[in-house]
């Protein structure tokens, strides 16, 4: 089990949280314009990382709050916590094959 | 040629106590070029190459593969076989795996020691009791056995089960499919390895793919870490690291790879003869001829490439067990572990061309990809030496995820995934 440090409640236990899935992913701004290739992009197609990832999670038995994680998916290190909406701090993108 | 096993090869082995068998299949040194490259290693990977030199005539294959034969989710999973999902292309696809598994042990010359003990699907509450009953009914209308049963009718199946008022998991009904049952996994690893290897077929273990040679929008051959091997076609039958691949070769998947975890009891005597699966609560348990009861359980809620899986879903998966089982209550667990499943969006897999010409892919299986090996090698087989997906396979492509003709198998295939 993962210990998650929320930035608003400190270090708790995985099982409180919520996982959002990737970070950054940005809603499209003129939605009527994409073509169904880059719909699917958007609604379908992520990061699948075997290294660092950045994802969103959710402290659901807590805060309630969102915010951001770096972590590398084979070690499960936690890298990083960082706000909603602020880009991600330099990391080693630790890309395992 | 590859001598046959028969009750006679066993007698005249035993006249030289056992120690002549010959050995399965070979290990050779991978040639310069093949035909057909399949990356992976594992049951599908395997299949692959057994049909495609069976019933395309391809003679010049190679299978090479990171680890060792079956080392991965084809010897981490809980060995169920069914084919009761709901709708109509998953359900040509598993039936077809199904009759395959049929006659698997006798077109192998291998025992897969399949035994079709019944698959039973618990529903828990009014919601899963409509959608049983709907599946069941999709199941009848596709020519596959199913039937439902009533509580009364569980208990008279598995009379372990709980069914006292007031559970924690009260069981209200079940589906039944009477082909349904389990397999050997090594054995169906080892057995499709040693028929492919007896049609011509290089087994290539302890051989990483580390990029592709691509040349034009086409591929020519696998950089490994022995070598450059080049190649007519290659296909990518890799589960859990089918992204690492498709970013190998420039495209994006829609899968995300995350742990599934199973686990063993220590060996009791037979106490459960089918198999007892409840979506609802993440949990599914099976007998081993060894005695062992097979437990399954969920998948983590992120993604991960660590074959453990989180502590917490063990607990909630064995909590379940305990409830539906209270005389499980003082066994212990003997080994847990986990396999890295790729899961579609819409829960089906994918067995498509790719972006990259010449280039196939099979992955997606998700959490339920055992069942489906032979059907689904076969179907792969078709698709690398057609150049194009056979009916059976012809819905399960890549760019359904932009037409937007999803498979969702989402519960509807009878477990949560």
């Amino acid at each position: 089990m993962l210990q998650i440090t929320c930035p608003h409640c400190g270090a708790r236990a995985e099982s409180e949280f919520h996982n959002g899935g990737e970070a950054h992913i940005e809603r499209p701004k003129d939605p009527a314009a994409l073509t169904d290739a880059e719909w699917a992009e958007f609604v379908f197609l992520r990061d699948n990382p075997k290294g660092l990832l950045l994802e969103r999670w959710n402290h659901t038995q807590g805060c309630r709050r969102w915010f951001n994680v770096a972590r590398d998916t084979v070690t499960y290190e936690i890298l990083a916590v960082y706000p909603m909406g602020s880009q991600p701090p330099a990391l080693d993108p630790r890309r395992y094959v | 040629m590859t001598p046959r096993y028969s009750v006679f090869s066993l007698l005249r082995n035993a006249l030289s106590y056992h120690e002549n068998w010959q050995q399965a299949w070979r290990s050779p040194e991978p040639k310069a070029r093949y035909d057909v490259i399949i990356v992976g290693g594992g049951g599908h990977g395997l299949a692959t190459a057994y049909y495609l030199a069976k019933l395309h005539g391809i003679k010049s294959i190679a299978v090479v593969e990171r680890g060792w034969l079956g080392g991965g989710n084809t010897g981490r999973n809980t060995t169920i076989v069914r084919s009761n999902y709901l709708w109509d292309q998953s359900a040509a696809l598993y039936e077809h795996a199904m009759k395959l598994w049929e006659g698997l042990s006798q077109d192998l010359n291998y025992n897969v020691m399949f035994s079709q003990r019944g698959v039973l699907n618990l529903a828990h509450n009014q919601h899963d009791l409509r959608e049983t009953l709907r599946r069941v009914n999709a199941n009848r209308l596709n020519g596959i056995d199913s039937e439902f049963l009533n509580a009364q009718q569980v208990k008279e199946m598995v009379p372990i089960i709980d069914l006292r008022e007031g559970g924690r998991y009260p069981v209200l009904g079940a589906s039944l499919q009477r082909r349904g049952g389990t397999a050997r996994h090594d054995a169906v690893a080892w057995g499709y390895a040693r028929g492919a290897d007896a049609l011509g077929v290089d087994i290539i273990q302890e051989c990483a793919v580390n990029g592709f040679r691509i040349e034009n929008g086409k591929v020519t051959g696998v950089e490994t870490s022995k070598g450059l091997i080049e190649a007519d076609k290659v296909g990518v039958v890799t589960a859990g690291h089918s992204s690492v691949m498709a970013n190998m070769a420039g495209f994006r998947l829609p899968v995300q790879s995350v742990p599934l975890q199973a686990l063993v009891s220590e060996p009791v005597k037979p106490i459960i003869d089918t198999v007892v699966m409840s979506g609802a609560v993440h949990a599914y348990v099976s007998q081993s001829d060894k005695g062992e009861l097979v437990i399954g359980a969920g998948v983590d809620g992120y993604i991960g490439y660590g074959q453990r899986g989180s502590m917490q879903v063990t607990e909630e998966t064995l909590a379940a067990i305990c409830e539906l089982f209270p005389l499980f209550r003082r066994m212990r667990m003997l080994r847990q572990w986990g396999g890295i499943v790729d899961v579609c969006p819409d829960a089906s897999p994918i067995l498509s061309k790719t972006p990259v010409q010449n280039l196939y892919l099979n992955c997606g299986w998700g959490t339920g990809g055992f069942k489906a090996t032979p059907g689904s090698g076969w179907a792969f087989a078709h698709t690398i030496a057609k150049d194009e997906p056979h009916e059976l396979n012809a819905a399960f492509t890549l760019d359904r995820f932009r037409t937007g003709f999803l498979i969702d198998e989402h519960g509807a295939a009878a477990v949560a995934h």
